[in-house]
């Protein structure tokens, strides 16, 4: 719908779904750390993909929110559920954490924290948010994005690709195995 | 190529402008978001449900046709009412769960199943105005992203039954449908490239004009890669001959194996709902939408839109609104007739073995995707397409039109496919019905289940 509406209506609108989709994603981050069943934690990684390609829609972004679940919550997740199926013994299998693993991880957590949040403080402190929220236009349509990534970008998404097809390249060796060797 | 931004501008403001006029209601985010609600709950869900249950039916029926017996023909007239009667078993039968399952998992799969075929309707342009967000850029994409995650909802139903058969099923449709969904999207590529557009309205304006002017024949490789996406949909949708994740002779039912009452119905309704969707994408992208093959629903769009954009009044938005209606009939035709050849191939082909399915992947149809894709970009390269859409920069039936833009090689080329393309569909048709009828000995031949004559 594209009628002209108040803007304090759309951004009180955009402030309501950011909220509930930032809660739909940092939920589910939290039972992706706290949950001791692997596939729950996968379905929870799922919802905090989900999440995030809302943000992404919320942003205009709809090529890279559909990339998003493509990539990842219909892509990478279904390879990390089916290598959980393939590689653990028994279906119900669960994290155990020693303490010292429990220890290292929320010291990376915290420092992680720590820092990410003192670089958005000192950011913000240098250049105040703008309030003039995204409208109507597409700021990110799908063909200006062909055009960058064929265009400007050509040697960085050339790059990327190559690298793709070194680590195809190398999976597929690995898979073949060693028949021919001593 | 281009982009059909004047018609999208004003695709979404047609029905809701209309309504909210007729209504004599504020324009308020509120207002909106209301009818928003009422849309998704008052005409999607509904009409989601009658396309499940009218598939379930008629894919018995054709069933029952093909292998020589009525199907159902008890409960109501034809037998219509025989879905209607197996949804009010499943919704009495006892919601069953397994000892051993993950009990939120089990319980959560069907709704991650069910909702993402759902949340597709968004895109799909049941006619230039019938649609729930006309301006998604990436509409095409969307959809098969939503597609995509139909199969988490596949794997934890068939991981969370605590089931050696259900767990066998899911994997085989994990592998099944990550490597099938390569060939899917390159196919698809083949046919947004010749659009130049995501979009499915700006899709479906590409092709007003005629059925030469459909993207299925914009090339020969997007002849073959519409025949490439059917295969991959069937594999991606687990439809047999590629149906290994459900298996019955070997897998029980497989990952809903332990699955009853609605809980299982959820399945089946987002099988036969993601069979719409699939005949909906090939309608929108390859197939010409909402438009008829002659591109009369194009003409009296393009000379009826300006006047209701010029004064948007109801006065001129319901010739419209009626094309709108008759829009939406052809598309769903359109994806029924995909429905009907997904059915006939279940009952006419046997089912792989997954190596062969996966064979058939890997080696056949991504190969084959990749040169699809080669040959379609140097088609376009050599014989430039005709930019513009039909019926509002050019005549689609006048060749000169085509020959001011250095596009005559691709009229000719575009004529000639549609022409081998209607040839095809017409054999085809004409040795279903007619040649049947033809058959001397049809009329003596006899149903398995008609009873023998009592001799006294």
């Amino acid at each position: 719908m594209n009628l002209p509406l108040a803007i304090s209506e759309t951004a009180t609108a955009t402030a309501v779904l950011f909220y509930a989709l930032a809660l739909m994603c940092a939920g589910s981050a939290v039972v992706v750390v706290v949950s001791r069943n692997i596939v729950r934690t996968a379905v929870a990684l799922m919802f905090s993909l989900v999440g995030v390609a809302g943000l992404y829609f919320l942003l205009n972004a709809e090529f890279l929110a559909a990339v998003q679940l493509v990539v990842y919550a219909g892509g990478t997740l279904i390879l990390m559920i089916f290598g959980v199926m393939l590689t653990s013994r028994s279906p119900t299998s669960r994290f155990e954490p020693s303490k010292s693993e429990v220890v290292v991880a929320v010291s990376i957590g915290v420092v992680l924290m720590v820092s990410l949040t003192a670089a958005l403080l000192h950011w913000t402190r240098r250049n105040p948010p703008q309030s003039a929220p995204l409208t109507g236009e597409h700021p990110y349509a799908v063909a200006e994005l062909g055009k960058a990534l064929l265009g400007d970008y050509l040697v960085p998404f050339e790059l990327a690709s190559v690298l793709l097809l070194s680590v195809m390249i190398g999976a597929a060796y690995l898979a073949k195995g060693r028949r021919d060797l001593p | 190529m281009y982009l059909a931004h004047a018609h999208l501008a004003t695709a979404d403001q047609l029905i809701g402008r209309t309504l909210l006029d007729f209504l004599n209601l504020p324009d308020s985010l509120v207002v909106r978001s209301l009818f928003g609600v009422v849309v998704a709950v008052g005409v999607f869900v509904p009409t989601a449900l009658l396309i499940a249950m009218l598939g379930i039916w008629w894919e018995r029926k054709v069933a029952g046709h093909i292998q020589s017996r009525p199907g159902p023909n008890r409960v109501g007239p034809m037998g219509l009412l025989q879905s209607l009667a197996d949804g009010i078993k499943l919704i009495t039968k006892e919601d069953l769960r397994p000892a051993g399952a993950d009990k939120l998992l089990f319980k959560l799969a069907p709704y991650l199943v069910f909702a993402p075929v759902f949340a597709v309707f968004i895109a799909l342009p049941f006619g230039p105005d019938f649609v729930f967000e006309p301006r998604l850029s990436a509409g095409v994409f969307w959809i098969l992203a939503m597609m995509s995650l139909e199969v988490v909802g596949v794997i934890l139903a068939g991981w969370s039954s605590n089931n050696k058969w259900s767990v066998y099923g899911a994997m085989r449709e994990a592998c099944q449908m990550v490597s099938y969904e390569i060939p899917l999207g390159l196919s698809i590529i083949v046919g947004v490239m010749a659009a130049g557009t995501l979009n499915m309205v700006e899709l479906g304006h590409l092709q007003q004009g005629g059925i030469h002017t459909w993207l299925i024949f914009q090339n020969p490789f997007a002849m073959l890669a519409f025949g490439v996406y059917f295969i991959a949909s069937l594999a991606s949708n687990k439809r047999a001959p590629f149906d290994l994740p459900e298996s019955d002779s070997e897998l029980v039912a497989g990952y809903h194996t332990e699955y009853s009452g609605m809980r299982f119905a959820f399945f089946y309704f987002a099988e036969y709902i993601a069979m719409f969707v699939i005949g909906g994408i090939q309608a929108g992208l390859f197939l010409g939408g909402w438009n008829d093959p002659f591109g009369i629903i194009g003409f009296l769009d393009a000379r009826w839109r300006p006047v209701w954009q010029a004064d948007p009044t109801f006065a001129n938005a319901w010739p419209l609104m009626l094309l709108n209606i008759a829009g939406a009939g052809i598309f769903a035709i359109k994806c029924i007739l995909v429905i009907f050849v997904q059915m006939w191939v279940r009952w006419t082909l046997p089912r792989p073995r997954i190596d062969q399915v996966l064979y058939t992947c890997i080696k056949v149809l991504l190969p084959l995707g990749c040169v699809l894709l080669l040959g379609a970009a140097l088609w376009q390269l050599l014989i430039p397409p005709m930019p513009g859409v039909p019926w509002v920069d050019y005549n689609p039936y006048l060749p000169s039109d085509w020959s001011d833009k250095g596009s005559l090689g691709a009229y000719v080329a575009q004529m000639i496919l549609a022409n081998i393309g209607g040839a095809v569909v017409g054999t085809i048709v004409f040795w279903i019905f007619h040649a049947r009828a033809l058959d001397p000995t049809r009329r003596h031949k006899k149903r398995l289940t008609d009873p023998e004559p009592i001799l006294t």
